[in-house]
């Protein structure tokens, strides 16, 4: 009778406790997700829906906010120019920082720590800032205002991030291996190419997506080094002040889409790679 | 001898990028802050904050880094908490929840520039309660309160998850057995929070406050789409020097001065939050 007694409010306690936790992860994933469906709302109504008001919370599917975005002046080429810098910074931030990643993971070295140090130095570093003097710099070498100058740029900000995953992956993967494969008559290079680079080209794709989704997003060095050949980001902010609201929202609505899938198609890797970011 | 050099051959070309475009344009900067013409000089600097933009855009920029980053922190480390205990569809709300680490800071800023203009989704519901007759124009000089807060919302609603992937992370590197240890002991969900993790969680908290109250004083292109030129801010008040007043010098020197105020921040975070020698797992 008594243990009865003593029971029920000890797994009243626990219930609303479980009640309290489910509710507090809703409500977190709904704080999340609402303002995107607020954006998707807004991209898909039309101009006039746009900035009307009452606003309907259901989308209409009216394509006419996107039409009048892709028919805006410039507004293809920007967006030409954000996919162009984007890829051009992935592939250059892995090929110039998956072989350091890879010597940080299998080499001791004099100058490793020196090196460590430099890499984990430029995130102390407001790094869009340094998009001032490299414009100087760019246009005493006819780089200024090039889809290229920029990625140089945007590599600048996502080659620490290769680096250092690369080196986490890299570190992952036994050295028995590689040593294995030498002993069978594979060479460095042919250990590298046929062992090693099978097995981490999942992880390496991760962390291009991750340098893509950096250079895809960044809005300051863009406005700053771009003027003709504006990236999607910096053609946005420029226009912000004098663009009416449906261009803004079909323009963010363009922007997050890829983020979405990006996001999505490296979140297995994203815990992995920031916990070895940590040390 | 061939293996000895490989190591510095593979390393050279991130090193010679990171002297190029790293170093090289932080020595530029510098020089340029601190030069007019001819010889060195402060003028630049007397010049940006003798400006009397300079004090608004300078606490606007440290206010809101003091409500954002305390927030995300509390809102991370809760939601990192969360994370670790739950058995089923896990991978989906982290999914969920690290959303918004892919999205620019400006799509977040016309994010809840949907949810905050005069037509836009806070007054409609307003409106559909009752609560008003013609919507409000929040985001107006008469509303700096207002204009504040939706800044706030739109940074902590997209750089909490930075913070989050970091403390998950970090969180996944505790060893469970001093949880179980301290289970067996009875101690309660909140001491094994005060007493277990927040202490181990202390290199991953570190790297997680660096990076985002850096970020915090990098705060641009969400203030100019909510804000426009409502709220000035340190970042885009550079911008304005290089673009709108043509004076890069000044815009320089403004740049030196976040830079400043972001390494002051980073040795304050290290100092406090500092590791104790042979405390790390």
């Amino acid at each position: 009778m008594s243990a009865v007694v003593a029971d029920t409010p000890r797994t009243d306690a626990v219930r609303s406790g479980r009640v309290l936790y489910v509710a507090s992860v809703v409500l977190l994933c709904a704080w999340v997700i609402v303002p995107l469906y607020f954006l998707l709302v807004n991209t898909l109504s039309s101009p006039e829906a746009v900035t009307s008001f009452p606003k309907s919370f259901i989308p209409a599917f009216n394509l006419g906010s996107l039409e009048f975005f892709m028919n805006f002046q410039g507004m293809l080429a920007a967006l030409k120019n954000s996919v162009l810098v984007a890829t051009l910074t992935m592939i250059l931030s892995i090929l110039i920082g998956a072989p350091a990643g890879y010597a940080l993971s299998r080499f001791d070295f004099a100058g490793k720590e020196l090196f460590r140090l430099l890499v984990l130095l430029t995130r102390a570093f407001p790094l869009p800032l340094l998009a001032l003097p490299i414009a100087v710099m760019f246009i005493n070498v006819g780089l200024d205002d090039t889809v290229f100058g920029l990625a140089l740029v945007h590599t600048t900000l996502a080659v620490p991030f290769a680096v250092l995953i690369t080196f986490s992956l890299f570190s992952g993967i036994p050295t028995e291996l590689e040593e294995a494969a030498w002993t069978l008559g594979c060479t460095r290079l042919t250990a590298f190419t046929k062992v090693v680079l099978p097995l981490i080209l999942p992880g390496i794709t991760a962390s291009a997506i991750f340098a893509f989704v950096i250079s895809w997003n960044e809005v300051f060095a863009a406005a700053v080094l771009t003027i003709e050949n504006r990236t999607l980001t910096a053609f946005l902010l420029q226009s912000l002040a004098e663009s009416p609201l449906y261009l803004k929202f079909a323009g963010g609505f363009i922007l997050v889409v890829p983020a979405l899938i990006f996001i999505f198609a490296v979140r297995k890797y994203l815990f992995a790679m920031w916990g070895i970011a940590n040390r | 001898m061939h293996a000895r050099m490989l190591p510095y051959l593979l390393i050279l070309p991130v090193t010679l990028f990171l002297c190029v475009f790293f170093l090289y344009p932080f020595v530029l900067v510098s020089q340029q802050a601190f030069t007019t013409g001819g010889g060195f000089t402060l003028d630049n600097f007397r010049e940006v904050i003798g400006y009397w933009k300079f004090p608004i855009s300078l606490s606007n920029t440290l206010l809101l880094a003091a409500i954002v980053v305390p927030v995300q922190l509390a809102l991370s480390l809760l939601m990192a908490t969360m994370v670790s205990r739950m058995e089923k569809g896990r991978d989906l709300i982290l999914y969920i929840w690290t959303i918004p680490l892919g999205i620019s800071d400006l799509a977040a800023g016309i994010i809840w520039l949907a949810i905050f203009e005069q037509s836009g989704f806070l007054n409609s519901m307003l409106y559909g309660v009752g609560a008003i007759e013609t919507p409000i124009n929040f985001l107006s000089y008469q509303n700096p309160a207002i204009v504040f807060l939706a800044i706030a919302l739109a940074e902590i609603w997209r750089a909490t998850a930075i913070m989050l992937v970091i403390l998950v992370a970090g969180i996944g590197l505790i060893p469970k057995e001093y949880y179980e240890a301290a289970e067996v002991f009875g101690a309660s969900p909140w001491q094994r929070f005060r007493r277990i993790t927040l202490p181990l969680l202390r290199p991953s908290l570190q790297t997680a406050l660096i990076l985002r109250v850096i970020l915090a004083f990098e705060v641009f292109a969400v203030v100019a789409a909510l804000g426009g030129t409502l709220f000035p801010v340190l970042m885009g008040e550079t911008y304005a020097y290089q673009f709108d007043l043509l004076n890069s010098g000044a815009a320089a020197a403004m740049a030196l001065i976040i830079l400043a105020l972001s390494i002051a921040s980073t040795l304050v975070i290290l100092r406090v939050l500092r590791i104790p020698k042979g405390a790390r797992i």
